[in-house]
Order: structure tokens, then C-alpha cells, then sequence
């Protein structure tokens, strides 16, 4: 069969989008890589979407996963490589064929991205992390860095503050991009050095990571000596298998504005992926309802 | 199969001298990605009868997250023959699994 939107990305976003067009009477096939509910479910606890003062994330994924489900959206485990374009139907490729719909939504999120160092790789899991809060408490009493300068850097530091016996704070500025207020909360604790206008440049590990070489601006190298290196240095949009049809930014970011539209009139996108100020939760649901209503137009105009 | 909850004093039995492999996965109640990956992990036990699917509570079996070295979670780890055979940290695609055993 033919679906009427294919939902690249299980995601918050790509969740929402599906809800509205079930809503819409349009069939749905969402296609996810990994597992429903995208970035959220790394989130203890949400306090800062509307309604529900304290829901978990993967609480959160889970109601709208089911919620989705019982309006008739198909969901699929299964990679996306490639949206084609055709006159009568549009193809989506993904890892274990291929199915044809008339409007593609993508709502593929972000991956965390790389510090870039040799041995990255190998030592995840073996002391690099790039998630706080499910790793810190292999850290109790023991020594850690964060690597990045934004809020999630700062809410790590903070977050690893009350565990480990010491946390090093490097970034490559001398400012920080993430909230004052974390950074002052973080000068109040007492064991948070900050190793600042200084890069991660090396990686020293037997089994384990035993420590880092961070180099400064002024090329002086030093070693700090950590059981675990949490890198948040920002995320990475997955759009690299759409470049081609529509128009990434420099940081790869798909171009839209809030009406979620993009050069295609039969591509849209939402949430994290495409470029927007505000990448939250809330943003990302209301890019759902926004992407699929301008889809469930497109698709009334053809008719 | 369903997934079998290991403790330090089943280990012995139910991995090291299991005949078949054994995939075990490490996880923790307050791991969002842990219980998205159970879904998969479920499923992996349901559909293969040839290998043996395990779980192991990280905070309650703190003494075997130490000797398999579990610094993140979720992380999965198989056994072949007694001996760990290959592991993989994070959320996982079933196809990834599946190729891993």
C-alpha cells in the first residue's frame, strides 16, 4: 500500500506528527532506527512541560508511544538511507526495503556529537560517556572530567558534582554558552575545577581511560588524571541522508522556519533536526502538530 | 524463552556453565535507555531459542557490574563458552544485536 505520510524519526516530534494525522484520517507509517521516544527517555525527570509537574522520560515515551498506537499509526523498527522522489508515489528506503507513501515527515533528532580524539570509540563504556545521568553513579567517590561549555555540560558538572569525589570542567573558551546560574552554582561547590580555554588533545587508557591530555590556548599540555570523561560538546542533526533533497545550514541543520515546510512541498521536517532557537521538549512536540497539519494539507490539495 | 533474572549466586549456573551463549543485559530501574532496550532485549528472547537471555540489575549486583567493568549502561554483553565474546554500550538496533551473537 501507499501511506499518506511516512514519519522518519520515533521521536517526540515524529510521535505528534503521527497522532495529528491519525486525527486527520490520514494512514501513518513511522519508521524509527533505534527505539520510540528519542532523546527524552535519557531525562530522569521532566519538570518543565505543561500539565505534568514531574513525569520520567521514558514514562513520557511510553504514554505517547501507546497514545499513538491506539489511533492507528504503524510503527516500525527500521533505519531510513534514503527518500526518493517519484510522480505518482514517493519511495523510503530503509535497511529492510521500501515503502511508498505521498508526504514524508522527518523528525530524525540529533546524535550527540564526538569529541573527535583517537581511541574515542573503544573507551565508551570503558570511561567515556556521553550521558550523565546514566553513567554518573559508576562514579561515586571517583574522579571525572565534562568536557563543553553549553547547559548540558554545566547541568552534567553539576549533576557529577554530588557524586564524585572531583569533577574537572573543560572547555575550549573562557566563558561559558550554558545559564549563569548553573555556572555560579557550580563555583559554589567545592570540588568542580574549571580547566578552561583548553582542549581535550589526547586520550591515555590501558583497559580503561586513566586519563586526559588537555592542551591550553598557549599550547601548554597537561595530563588530569580521571576514571571517566563525559563529553558534551553538542549534538549533531541526522539529516545527512536527505542533503540531497532538501537544504541543509553549515551545522547540518534542515532549513525551515516554524511552519516546518522546507523547498519540497512534499518533504517536511520537526523538531531537533531542523534550525530552530528553541530545542525543547514543548518545541518539538508543537513541531508535530505543526508538520503534520501542513502535510495533511498538502495531501487535501492533491486530491 | 523469557529474559532470567541473574544474581551473583545463579551466575555461575545460568552463564558461566551454560551451554548455549548467553546475552546478557546489564541494566538499571533508574535507566531510561535500559527499559527502552528491554523491549528489544524481550523480543531477541522470545524469538531465539538457540542462545540464553539474561538480565542483571547493576544496583543490586553491584559485585558483578564490578567484574564485568560496567561504567555505562545499558550494556550488553555476550558469553560464549564462559567467556565474555563481545559487548556493546548504549541503545541497540535489533539487527545490531542479532549480528553480535
Amino acid at each position: 500500500m501507499t501511506y499518506d505520510i511516512i514519519i522518519v524519526g520515533a521521536g517526540p516530534a515524529g510521535l505528534t506528527a503521527a497522532i495529528y494525522a491519525r486525527r486527520a484520517s490520514k494512514s501513518v507509517l513511522v519508521l524509527e532506527a533505534k527505539a520510540y521516544g528519542g532523546q527524552i527517555i535519557n531525562t530522569p525527570d521532566i519538570e518543565n512541560y505543561p500539565v505534568e509537574a514531574h513525569i520520567s522520560g521514558f514514562e513520557f515515551a511510553t504514554k505517547l508511544y501507546e497514545q499513538t498506537v491506539a489511533l492507528g499509526a504503524e510503527i516500525k523498527l527500521e533505519k531510513v538511507t534514503e527518500v526518493k522522489d517519484g510522480e505518482a508515489a514517493k519511495t523510503v528506503v530503509t535497511t529492510k526495503g521500501e515503502y511508498t507513501c505521498r508526504a514524508v515527515i522527518l523528525a530524525t533528532g540529533s546524535e550527540n556529537r564526538k569529541l573527535g580524539v583517537d581511541g574515542e570509540d573503544a573507551l565508551v563504556g570503558r570511561g567515556i560517556s556521553y550521558c550523565a545521568t546514566c553513567d554518573g553513579a559508576f562514579y561515586r567517590k571517583k574522579t571525572v572530567a565534562v568536557v563543553g561549555g553549553g547547559n548540558t555540560a554545566l547541568e552534567d558538572a553539576l549533576y557529577l558534582a554530588d557524586l564524585a569525589e572531583k569533577v574537572y570542567l573543560i572547555h575550549r573558551r573562557d566563558s561559558f554558552r550554558g545559564e549563569d546560574a548553573t555556572v555560579e552554582r557550580l563555583k559554589a561547590k567545592g570540588n568542580v575545577e574549571f580547566v578552561l580555554n583548553s582542549n581535550v588533545t589526547k586520550l591515555n587508557a590501558g583497559k580503561r581511560l586513566e586519563s586526559v591530555e588537555v592542551t591550553d590556548k598557549a599550547g601548554d599540555v597537561k595530563t588530569l588524571v580521571v576514571n571517566g570523561l563525559f563529553v558534551a560538546v553538542g549534538r549533531i542533526p541526522e539529516n545527512q541522508n536527505f542533503a540531497q533533497l532538501i537544504d541543509l545550514d553549515g551545522a547540518g541543520y534542515a532549513v525551515s522556519g516554524e511552519d516546518c515546510i522546507t523547498k519540497l512541498p512534499w518533504i517536511f521536517v520537526a523538531g531537533d533536526n531542523r534550525t530552530k532557537n528553541v530545542r525543547q521538549l514543548v518545541t518539538a512536540t508543537a513541531d508535530g502538530a505543526v508538520a503534520a497539519t501542513a502535510a495533511v494539507k498538502y495531501l487535501n490539495e492533491q486530491a | 524463552m523469557a529474559v532470567i533474572k541473574v544474581t551473583g549466586e545463579t551466575f555461575e549456573n545460568e552463564v558461566v556453565k551454560s551451554t548455549v551463549p548467553v546475552l546478557i543485559d546489564f541494566y538499571a530501574d533508574w535507566c531510561g535507555p535500559c527499559k527502552m532496550l528491554r523491549h528489544t532485549v524481550d523480543a531477541i528472547a522470545e524469538e531465539r531459542s538457540d542462545i540464553k537471555v539474561v538480565s542483571i540489575n547493576v544496583d543490586d549486583e553491584s559485585d558483578l557490574a564490578e567484574q564485568f567493568e560496567i561504567f555505562s549502561i545499558p550494556c550488553l554483553v555476550i558469553m560464549k563458552d564462559g567467556k565474555e565474546a563481545n559487548r556493546t554500550v548504549g541503545l541497540q538496533s535489533k539487527d545490531s544485536i542479532l549480528s553480535l551473537l
